[in-house]
């Protein structure tokens, strides 16, 4: 059976749901910071899907690459917790995500069902697809502001859990 | 050359972290310098502009550079307040930070957060505007937690989990937007509201953005963060984002909010003034209840920034000045109140206020500066906080809000009331027996008090001139 094209976008979104909810209820800050690497990584093949190349490969690059490799450092720089205060921390914490699963579910069911018709204009898919136009050209200030950005977040990496391994 | 405002402060601090190899106290020396004269040089540029600066863009600095940035007079006030209060926390950091590390960290996200602000007041694009919020919040959040002890870290993950719901709220906002306008420019996006009157999506994506300037603003009902990443956040950092990071990161957006809109259709005028309203009521309320210091001056400044909405929900040129002059006022005196609680906190070990009494006495400058402070916000003529509240307030009056109007003139009653009970219960009165040898701070926290208080007499003093020269040509940006 030949699948189409609405039938591979709800399998990705039923995905990008499960790798999300994987993600926020993983016992471990690793496995939570590889579950948003995958959440990324169907974020990327949706925006691909949904014809927009630049902002995919972007998606995978900064979210699912860069920013998981600073998560992962962070999480390395500090102690990792005992079973007993995981287990501690899921018992109080993540009962509370429990019904997540089912609320997401029954909206997705509401708004298939209701076809709510939004009347968006029709928009025009990306139409400069160079890449150089796009970075150095109409978003370079966005560029520079992104790598500000990832700056102040090594700052934090640095300062606030560099001084915590070991303690 | 606008565009130096966002090179200079990034590229001098890679320079000095790039150097890293010398001795970290001969390095923060150094890093010191180049932000004194980072904000001073920031300070000159607006005060005494030069035309050559200011109407080069940075399309002409490198051939390779082609920024769309662009400095109105909004901008400049706004890139003047950044750097007075920048310069003051600068210094007062040198009187509170003992350990040079942690000194060394603040200076370092001081000039992320310094890069930040200066990028969102230039941007000319909603996408870049929230780019450069979201750098000024990423600094903020590391700033509140910097001491890592268990309540500035809390209040840190507050500030950051309503944050994130307000990004959230307004990239949602920016797709809506960026629907009808087909771009992400302030001009296109005006044009798309312009020309869409009554769409409900753009009306969406407007409450939407609203929504998600109230969190940032901490404005009632979405405060829940505001007071304890104040109170929580080590001294330095509370005068620096109580005295200017909230006023960028949200009223300033809120401001361009009313550009962008024009003439605010009638849905988001009441929306403005039922949370300009009730912030000011309920703040101020909130504020007679509390005994720690810093705890009252953060619900105290959302009700201060309550003012500041309903002067632009008045919808007029003079409501507008009245707002920003306000917004300036208050980036004055709440800096200036939150030093004075620093100088309090290091010279007597405490925040609670019911435990002090009489320090005017052995804290003779804290206690003069407070005074000044504390009526500047209730509104008390000549000080400068009466003048902008007196703009608001015609201008509600103007705009026939009547109700609004007279709320904004009760309330300054109730601001007279808990910052006279905060001079009574810290600064008059009875000395108490253990602060018999508590000495004035020093004279990082003294000199920039009393700069202060003298722009808040200066400003007030110097109204006439100021109201013809900048704020009613700021006005008239709508």
């Amino acid at each position: 059976m030949r699948l189409g094209n609405l039938e591979i976008e709800i399998i990705i979104a039923l995905f990008l749901v499960l790798t999300a909810l994987w993600t926020v209820m993983a016992r471990s800050l690793l496995r939570a910071a590889i579950g948003l690497a995958l959440t990324s990584a169907m974020l990327t093949v949706m925006m691909y899907k949904l014809n927009a190349p630049l902002a995919a490969v972007f998606e995978l690059s900064v979210c699912s690459g860069l920013i998981s490799v600073i998560f992962i450092t962070t999480i390395s720089l500090t102690q990792p917790l005992t079973w007993a205060e995981i287990y501690e921390h899921e018992r109080e914490r993540l009962s509370r995500f429990r019904p997540l699963p089912f609320i997401i579910l029954l909206l997705g069911l509401f708004f298939w069902l209701v076809k709510v018709d939004l009347a968006l204009p029709t928009v025009v898919a990306e139409k400069v697809t160079d890449v150089r136009v796009v970075l150095w050209s109409l978003r370079q200030l966005d560029l520079v502001g992104q790598i500000i950005c990832l700056l102040a977040g090594a700052f934090g990496v640095t300062i606030l859990f560099k001084a915590w391994r070991g303690k | 050359m606008v565009g130096s405002f966002i090179f200079v402060p990034i590229l001098l601090l890679m320079i000095v972290n790039v150097l890293s190899f010398s001795h970290k106290s001969k390095l923060h020396n150094i890093l010191f310098g180049f932000g004194l004269l980072t904000a001073l040089a920031q300070i000159a540029l607006v005060l005494w502009p030069n035309k050559n600066f200011w109407q080069l863009t940075a399309n002409y600095q490198f051939n390779v550079i082609k920024f769309n940035l662009a400095a109105d007079n909004l901008t400049l006030v706004m890139l003047l307040a950044i750097g007075l209060v920048g310069l003051i926390a600068l210094i007062v950091a040198r009187g509170l930070i003992n350990d040079v590390d942690q000194e060394y960290n603040f200076t370092n996200l001081w000039f992320i957060a310094l890069t930040g602000m200066n990028g969102l007041v230039l941007a000319t694009d909603i996408f870049s505007l929230y780019v450069f919020i979201e750098i000024t919040a990423v600094a903020s959040f590391i700033l509140i937690a910097l001491t890592k002890e268990r309540d500035a870290l809390e209040g840190a993950f507050k500030y950051v989990i309503f944050s994130s719901f307000a990004t959230v709220l307004m990239l949602a906002a920016i797709a809506l937007l960026v629907f009808f306008a087909g771009d992400t420019s302030f001009a296109a996006i005006a044009n798309a509201i312009k020309a869409n009157p009554g769409n409900s999506l753009i009306l969406m994506g407007l409450i939407l953005y609203l929504l998600s300037v109230f969190i940032k603003s901490g404005l009632i009902p979405f405060h829940g963060w505001l007071p304890d990443a104040y109170s929580a956040a080590p001294a330095i950092t509370s005068i620096f984002i109580a005295g200017i990071v909230t006023k960028v990161v949200g009223i300033y957006p809120l401001i361009r909010f009313v550009q962008l809109t024009g003439t605010l259709a009638d849905p988001l005028r009441n929306i403005l003034l039922l949370v300009g309203g009730t912030s000011i009521v309920i703040a101020a309320l909130s504020a007679l209840g509390q005994t720690n210091f810093k705890r009252l001056l953060a619900y105290s400044s959302i009700s201060q920034m309550g003012y500041i909405v309903l002067g632009l929900a008045a919808g007029s040129a003079l409501g507008l000045a009245g707002a920003i002059l306000h917004i300036f006022n208050h980036a004055v005196f709440k800096s200036l109140l939150f030093i004075n609680a620093a100088a309090v906190e290091k010279q007597t070990g405490t925040l609670d206020i019911d435990k002090m009494g009489g320090l005017a006495e052995k804290m003779p400058y804290t206690g003069a500066t407070s005074a000044i402070a504390s009526l500047s916000t209730a509104g008390i003529p000549p000080l400068s906080g009466f003048w902008s509240k007196l703009l608001i307030i015609i201008a509600l009056w103007n705009a026939q809000l009547y109700f609004y109007a007279t709320v904004a003139v009760l309330a300054s009653l109730l601001t007279l009331g808990y910052m006279l009970t905060l001079q009574r219960k810290v600064f008059f009165g009875q000395l108490e027996n253990a602060f018999y040898e508590t000495k004035e701070a020093g004279w990082q926290l003294v000199l920039p008090s009393l700069l202060l208080a003298g722009i808040i007499l200066g400003l007030g003093l110097g109204f006439p001139w100021l109201i013809n020269t900048w704020l009613i040509p700021i006005g008239k940006i709508l």
